[in-house]
């Protein structure tokens, strides 16, 4: 039996993805839950995993097609279902873009000649472009070549402020609506310059060159726009954790019983979720078209994850009603998760504040970079035994450096410093959780 | 029988001003195209039997009302002696040249040029049946049917006779009828009646609507009514055609007067001239399961994609209004769709152009389709009794008009009566396209004397005074 499979829901709000890569072919096993398709949110990479099993009869897209939730992506042969061995692959249908689903069934005097089936024109054309809407009867003013210009980026030119007489749309306010990323519309000609050419480079010694990985085109997206668009300010701060690590050191086996591991980060993890429930603001976004403040009555905290893919952020959810067992044992499953490749895009969304731990590795300090809606983040380098004056005299601390990284057009640096000494205070004294948290 | 197939990416079906420009457009983006037309070369009906041929005597009939209206200038030529033959030769040698010129550039970009009616049997498939009544299978991967369209037939004045004709044989000239009833006052029959009368034919025009050109606006045909009223016998407008049927001397029409009487009048030609009609019968559309809707036209999206994804349509076949120009862009679009540019048909303005003497000319929005949409706009208008080249042409009979949006003072439309107004409209044209404001057109240096300066003057007048108009305040 063949069946269709579409595009299944993606996650909240996502409605389109670009596809990046398409991993099968035709005539390829599929396995439940195995990728099958690489698509680019505006969010990020994700997998596209297959909900049948079965060997692929037709592939129905293709790479930097734009695709919607429930588009045909594949028809699958499903395993164990059909009468006749599936021994051959069936060719792919015979139209190169014709989908098997609008074109209609050929008569039957087609059929009664099979070995005429047309061979392979000459280079196949390049495929058709997509059938993309024009809206009926006014556009906003624009030349023709500046609505072209729209339409090769992949821009709906009614979406473009206009900076002309009336609001008439240039091609500046096209390139400056992309820049600016205002739509989910993901250009692809943003692409700086590289500073220097191949060419020049190769006078220097030998070079190589190396695609992106789908991870890293989305974070050099993410972390160019962030570093374009938000005036940032880095705070740091010092918290002795003396007390904190022999606590965790004493209570880490009741944690790992829990199936988690008593990290640090579970830790400051739980002391954030009370920081953003008494420091709203540090848990908000801006929308500066309307001018407001937006504030989140949950509390979702994205944590980093390096992986050999790059980096990911999964989001752990409703961390300030959560215990720091239950914690460990959340970011133990979901990083994990990470480095297998299985996260779905929901579960790297929905974050209103993120932390990045490189204690694990190194480091005394380092300025994170806040991104998407988040307006603060939080980053923690390696802690380190040192002399503090303490009743009178150096005593040997364990202090851990964090640092803090903000959106200063909503927070300022008093706010700042009151939020990071306040995550201090309760990794230092624990109890301040109980009494303020 | 099948004879011989050949294997093509792209087959365009139908040679005319959607059909050829799709096909070169196609071959210049590197694709191998093959072009089916029935003609010997490609050009369609636009140039064998329509916009061409009908220009060429249009043409004619300028020269010779200019040589008459010469009197009035102290110059006098007497009664033109005509030579039907030579006319028609005059006229098809303008036709040889262009569509040889257009077999040359189809040779040129290596555009197989296949001459038969073409049938789809399949989405893969097109058969085209050739003069010599051989077969030839065509496989193709995307096909672009750009069939254009035909007069429409009225069954009860399809008598048979030879007088009673419709554009295509209107245009071969066959003689210079004495009388002349043109049915349907449409651009058609407005071109065609001003050549008949300018050989001689006493021309009455009847239309069932109130007015002439029922889609242009009021007062731009208004201007061309005047004029069409000095050079035809006659203009019925409100006025019904009964029946027809052929007598000894000719065509006996029976008519129905605007206050329900009937009345009868005999002429020795008809020419029916009540619209156009898409050829989208009889080529295998529905073994491809391609939509066609209740009025003959093919529903397209905006990359001219029919329902069966790699099958296009362009054209009249296509959908209103049937004209060349419209045409020629969706055949572009078509083509660029096929080679996988991302492109959309998106005009602001198409325009319209009458031919007749003063032409009429408008596009984008019309003052009428601003009162429909019940859209607020300012129109300015300039007459062109006020044009210094308009008087010394001796053709002050026009206005240039623009209608304007209220609020942001964008150009939404334009409209021109008077010489030349085809020629003129160009500047509306990209003036709407370009989302120009009136200011544009105002402070846009126009040369002097030209009747472009019309266009440059209502634009001022919108601000005020315009130079050679006085408004009293």
């Amino acid at each position: 039996m063949t069946t269709d499979y579409k595009l299944p829901e993606l996650g909240e709000n996502i409605v389109k993805a670009t596809i990046v890569g398409v991993l099968v072919g035709v005539g390829d096993e599929v396995t439940m839950g195995q990728g099958v398709l690489e698509v680019e949110t505006d969010k990020a990479v994700i997998e596209v995993p297959s909900e049948l099993a079965g060997t692929v009869s037709a592939v129905h897209v293709r790479e930097g097609q734009e695709i919607e939730i429930g588009q045909l992506l594949l028809t699958i042969e499903e395993s164990g279902t059909t009468a006749q061995p599936v021994a051959a692959p069936a060719k792919p249908a015979a139209e190169p873009v014709a989908k098997a689903d609008d074109a209609p069934t050929p008569p039957p005097a087609s059929e009664s000649k099979p070995a005429a089936a047309p061979e392979p024109v000459q280079p196949a054309p390049p495929p058709a472009s997509e059938s993309t809407p024009v809206s009926e009867g006014e556009l906003v003013a624009a030349a023709p070549s500046v609505r072209r210009f729209a339409r090769e980026l992949g821009v709906d030119v009614n979406d473009v402020k206009g900076t002309g007489p009336y609001g008439r749309v240039t091609m500046d306010d096209v390139k400056t609506h992309v820049r600016v990323g205002a739509s989910s519309a993901a250009p692809r000609s943003t692409a700086q310059p590289a500073a220097e050419s191949a060419g020049e480079m190769t006078k220097w010694g030998p070079v190589e060159r190396e695609k992106m990985s789908n991870v890293r085109r989305a974070t050099a997206r993410t972390m160019g726009q962030a570093w374009s668009t938000i005036p940032m300010v880095t705070q740091f701060d010092r918290a002795d954790i003396t007390d904190l690590e022999q606590m965790r050191k004493q209570y880490g086996p009741r944690a790992e019983a829990a199936g988690g591991k008593l990290t640090p980060t579970a830790i400051i993890l739980k002391v954030i979720g009370a920081a953003l429930k008494r420091f709203p603001k540090f848990n908000a976004s801006i929308d500066l078209e309307r001018e407001e403040i937006i504030y989140k009555h949950y509390v979702h905290v994205g944590v980093a994850v390096d992986t050999d893919r790059g980096l990911l952020v999964p989001v752990i959810r409703d961390v300030d009603k959560k215990n720091v067992i239950t914690l460990s044992a959340e970011l133990n499953a979901i990083a994990q998760k990470a480095r297998d490749r299985k996260l779905s895009l929901d579960e790297m969304q929905g974050a209103g504040f993120s932390i990045s731990n490189l204690g694990g590795i190194g480091g005394t300090n380092f300025t994170p970079l806040v991104s998407g809606s988040e307006v603060a983040i939080l980053g923690v380098a390696r802690g380190s035994t040192e002399p503090v004056w303490m009743d009178g005299q150096f005593q040997p601390r364990l202090m851990m450096p964090l640092s803090l990284t903000y959106d200063h057009r909503l927070i300022d640096g008093a706010d700042g410093a009151r939020f990071l000494r306040w995550v201090c205070e309760a990794l230092e004294k624990p109890f301040v959780l109980m009494l303020e948290g | 029988m099948t004879d011989s197939t050949i294997t093509t990416q792209v087959v365009v079906l139908g040679g005319g001003p959607g059909g050829y420009p799709a096909a070169f457009k196609a071959a210049d983006l590197g694709l191998d195209v093959t072009l089916v037309d029935m003609e010997k070369n490609p050009g369609g009906v636009c140039l064998y039997r329509g916009c061409i041929p009908s220009k060429a005597l249009l043409h004619v009939a300028k020269v010779l009302n200019e040589a008459k209206e010469a009197s009035e200038l102290g110059i006098n030529f007497g009664e033109p002696t005509i030579d039907l033959n030579q006319l028609r030769n005059f006229k098809d040698k303008v036709v040889t040249q262009l569509t040889g010129g257009v077999g040359l550039l189809s040779r040129q970009r290596k555009v197989r040029f296949v001459q038969g009616r073409g049938e789809f049997v399949d989405n893969r498939t097109l058969a085209v049946t050739q003069g010599d009544g051989s077969t030839l299978q065509i496989t193709f991967e995307y096909a672009i049917v750009a069939t254009g369209s035909r007069p429409t037939v009225i069954p009860a004045f399809d008598l048979g006779s030879e007088r009673i004709m419709d554009s295509t044989s209107a245009l071969t000239l066959p003689d210079i009828p004495e009388t002349m009833l043109v049915v349907g006052g449409g651009y058609i029959g407005l071109e065609l009646g001003t050549v008949y009368a300018a050989l001689g034919s006493k021309v009455t025009v009847v239309e069932m609507l109130p007015r002439l050109l029922s889609t242009g606006d009021e007062d731009l045909v208004q201007v061309l009514a005047r004029q069409l009223e000095t050079r035809f016998e006659k203009i019925m407008v409100n006025t019904q055609v009964l029946g027809m049927e052929e007598v000894a001397e000719g065509i006996r029409v029976r008519f129905r007067s605007p206050q329900g009487d009937p009345f009868e009048q005999v002429f020795d030609r008809i020419l029916i001239s009540v619209g156009r009609k898409p050829n989208s019968a009889g080529l295998g559309l529905e073994t491809l399961g391609v939509a066609v809707d209740n009025k003959g036209f093919i529903p397209v999206d905006a990359q001219r994609r029919t329902n069966v994804s790699n099958i296009f349509a362009v054209g009249d076949v296509a959908g209103e209004p049937m004209l060349a120009h419209k045409a020629t862009r969706e055949g572009h679009v078509a083509a660029e769709a096929i080679a996988g540019h991302p492109t959309a048909f998106d005009p602001q303005a198409i325009p319209a152009v009458v031919f007749t003497d003063p032409e009429v000319a408008w596009c984008g929005l019309t003052e009428m389709g601003a009162e429909a949409q019940k859209r607020p706009v300012r129109v300015a208008r300039f007459p062109w009794g006020a044009s210094g080249r308009a008087t010394t042409l001796g053709r002050s009979d026009g206005m240039t008009k623009l209608v304007i949006d209220s609020v942001n003072e964008r150009v939404l439309g334009v409209g021109i009566v008077g010489t030349n107004a085809g020629e003129l409209i160009s500047e509306g044209v990209l003036a709407v396209e370009m989302g120009a404001t009136v200011a544009d057109l105002e402070l846009t240096i126009h040369p002097h004397p030209t009747l472009s300066e019309t266009v440059m003057e209502s634009a001022e007048s919108v601000y005020g005074q315009s130079t050679h108009v006085y408004k009293r305040k």
